[in-house]
């Protein structure tokens, strides 16, 4: 083919896979800050954990913290909200997992896994609709939970969703009892 | 059509010192002076000049209303109220702004339509086709952000449901979703990059606009036959007969924009967008603006999960996928004949979509309850049937009418009732442009 004689690879060879190589790395270590900027800043991170003082709160009383930007519904649930929640049949529900991070990933859905051991009567739960992000409102719908106004998602005392178009229970976030009144969230 | 050689012949002096440097002049005139247009253009074909003047009053207002804007989670729902009532003109610059994005969404959904109905997505107008689908994605982009800024309730939950849309991405969507967010809500972060997209959208559009108009400028425009321009007779010079039916149509359309803009300001806006944005409270009801209500409808349609996909993600894949519709339609028509008018079938198929997108129009803007998610499942199965389904199954089994030999042809034709004119003259002033 070519006049005179050249081994492959050559050092031209060599040259061009190594610009080409050193340009894509380049253009990688240029194009990362341009989208790490993007993420959540560390002042929004700073506000990832909230502490709650619950002392005033008697059975059959909620608050809600913002944390995250988000709400977090904390309630000291009533004797009959939290039979009700007992009394669920595992098999009737539309999202059999606990979605509770202080548990695993696969942990089912009972209402003892939807709360934290010693303290079955408190919910602590991030008050978002799991289907587009609306928020519910607390203690109405068929089953005395939440009921989403937006699309008529229905969850119970547990915050367990049981009708509607949401695809989830509701998030029980990273949460704990730092005293008998005290609750860090995140 | 540009093919034809530059006709332009500098008169002054300073206008042979200019081309003899650089062509601007010559450019201009051969692209909107000599620029040969077919002669049988009708008022559908105004819409492209018409968007372009929308987009260049959305930029102007744009730019004076960000210079009395706070893009600051605390203070922006104040300063659009102060634009409102302290900023001289304030209120009018707003609601032309506004408006104006409705009625560019107004234009582009005519303009889109008519290249559709006459088949001017086909061979060689393909990359046309899909630069002004780019324009369009961008335009919607534009007119998401732009809507957050005013920090209203609506805002607020519509930025939150709509980048709610990419947590339904399996494995990455809620690092995706805070990547836009900048948080894990909508906040501070989200409003501030939000403006600065919103900002620089328009000029990415003023760009793709070039090359739409570039790509139209090789290609030369279809007309209402969809044959292409055979010989001189079938063209008229862009001025003065393009230039005065476009401008026509622009005082037309604008007529009807001042008449919301004075008028019914807020008519195609959202009362609960005067409420401050409240993180903690969702209004009852949450809706797009109007120019997204077909896709929310769609997106709201999915209710069933499909195998592997929940019904959140696969709501998700057919928004998307109703736009990819539009990106793939110059190769889902595999009919050979351009226009609807020789195209009795697709002429039909084309109607029932207009009337299926109102529909999924309308049906977005109810509750998702009841009869309307059933009626939104069949509109959004015939709006993908339309693409998937009529586009490629007609070409192959309908029979055409018979076209004209050329545009003269039919222009003549259609005349014929009219006045005689011999074979070689040019038609009636009125068929001109």
């Amino acid at each position: 083919m070519s006049a005179t004689e050249i081994h492959d690879p050559n050092r031209r060879d060599f040259l061009y896979v190594a610009t080409g190589m050193a340009a894509v790395v380049g253009a990688g270590a240029v194009a990362w800050p341009f989208i790490d900027q993007m993420r959540p800043d560390a002042s929004t991170l700073a506000l990832a954990s909230v502490e709650v003082d619950v002392a005033s709160l008697t059975p059959g009383m909620s608050l809600v913290v913002k944390w995250r930007g988000k709400p977090v519904v904390v309630r000291n649930r009533t004797e009959q909200e939290m039979k009700d929640g007992e009394a669920v049949n595992l098999a009737d529900l539309k999202d059999p997992i606990a979605r509770n991070e202080n548990l695993p990933a696969d942990a089912p859905a009972t209402d003892a896994n939807r709360t934290t051991p010693g303290k079955e009567a408190w919910m602590v739960m991030v008050q978002v609709c799991t289907h587009l992000g609306c928020i519910p409102l607390g203690q109405e719908g068929e089953f005395g939970g939440w009921f989403c106004p937006c699309h008529g998602s229905v969850y119970d005392t547990a915050g367990r969703i049981r009708k509607g178009p949401a695809p989830e229970n509701m998030l029980v976030p990273v949460f704990q009892f730092i005293s008998d009144t005290k609750i860090r969230i995140g | 059509m540009s093919e034809g050689h530059s006709t332009y012949t500098p008169k002054t002096g300073i206008e042979r010192w200019f081309d003899a440097r650089m062509p601007l002049p010559r450019l201009v005139y051969d692209s909107f002076v000599a620029y040969p247009v077919p002669r049988n253009l009708n008022y559908a074909w105004t819409f492209g000049g018409i968007l372009s003047i929308m987009l260049v009053a959305q930029i102007l207002t744009g730019i004076v209303l960000a210079m009395h804007y706070t893009p600051d989670s605390v203070l922006a729902f104040d300063s659009v109220e102060k634009i409102m009532r302290d900023v001289n003109s304030g209120w009018l610059l707003r609601y032309l702004h506004s408006n104006g994005a409705s009625f560019f969404f107004v234009a582009v959904y005519i303009h889109i339509f008519r290249g559709l109905y006459y088949g001017s997505y086909k061979a060689p107008r393909e990359l046309l086709w899909i630069l002004g689908c780019i324009i369009y994605l961008l335009m919607m982009a534009t007119g998401f952000m732009g809507y957050v800024l005013p920090w209203g309730q609506m805002s607020f939950w519509g930025a939150t449901v709509i980048t709610g849309f990419f947590s339904a991405i399996p494995l990455v969507g809620d690092w995706i979703q805070q990547l836009l967010l900048g948080g894990f809500a909508v906040d501070n972060p989200t409003l501030n990059r939000f403006f600065a997209l919103h900002y620089l959208l328009p000029f990415m559009i003023a760009g793709v606009v070039v090359l739409h108009v570039w790509a139209l400028h090789v290609v030369g425009q279809s007309n209402p036959t969809g044959i292409e321009v055979k010989s001189k007779t079938d063209t008229v010079a862009f001025t003065p007969y393009a230039t005065i039916k476009d401008a026509f149509g622009m005082i037309v359309f604008l007529f009807f924009f001042a008449y919301f803009v004075f008028y019914l300001p807020n008519y195609l806006g959202h009362p609960d967008n005067y409420t401050v944005a409240n993180p903690l409270k969702t209004p009852a009801h949450i809706v797009p603006e109007w120019y997204f209500l077909p896709f929310y409808a769609i997106l709201r349609a999915i209710t069933f999960n499909i195998g592997p996909i929940n019904s959140k993600l696969g709501g998700v894949l057919c928004m998307f996928g109703a736009i990819v519709m539009l990106f793939l339609v110059p190769w889902l028509d595999t009919s050979k004949v351009r226009s609807a008018v020789y195209r009795p079938w697709y002429k039909l198929f084309f109607w029932l979509f207009v009337a299926d997108a109102i529909l999924l129009g309308w049906l977005g803007s109810q509750p998702a309850e009841g009869s309307y998610v059933f009626m939104a499942q069949m509109a959004t199965l015939f709006y993908f049937a339309f693409f998937l389904v009529a586009l490629p199954v007609l070409g192959l089994i309908e029979t055409p009418r018979r076209l004209p030999n050329s545009i003269t042809e039919a222009v003549l034709e259609k005349n014929k009732g009219g006045g005689h004119h011999p074979a070689g003259a040019t038609a009636a002033p009125e068929t001109k442009g």
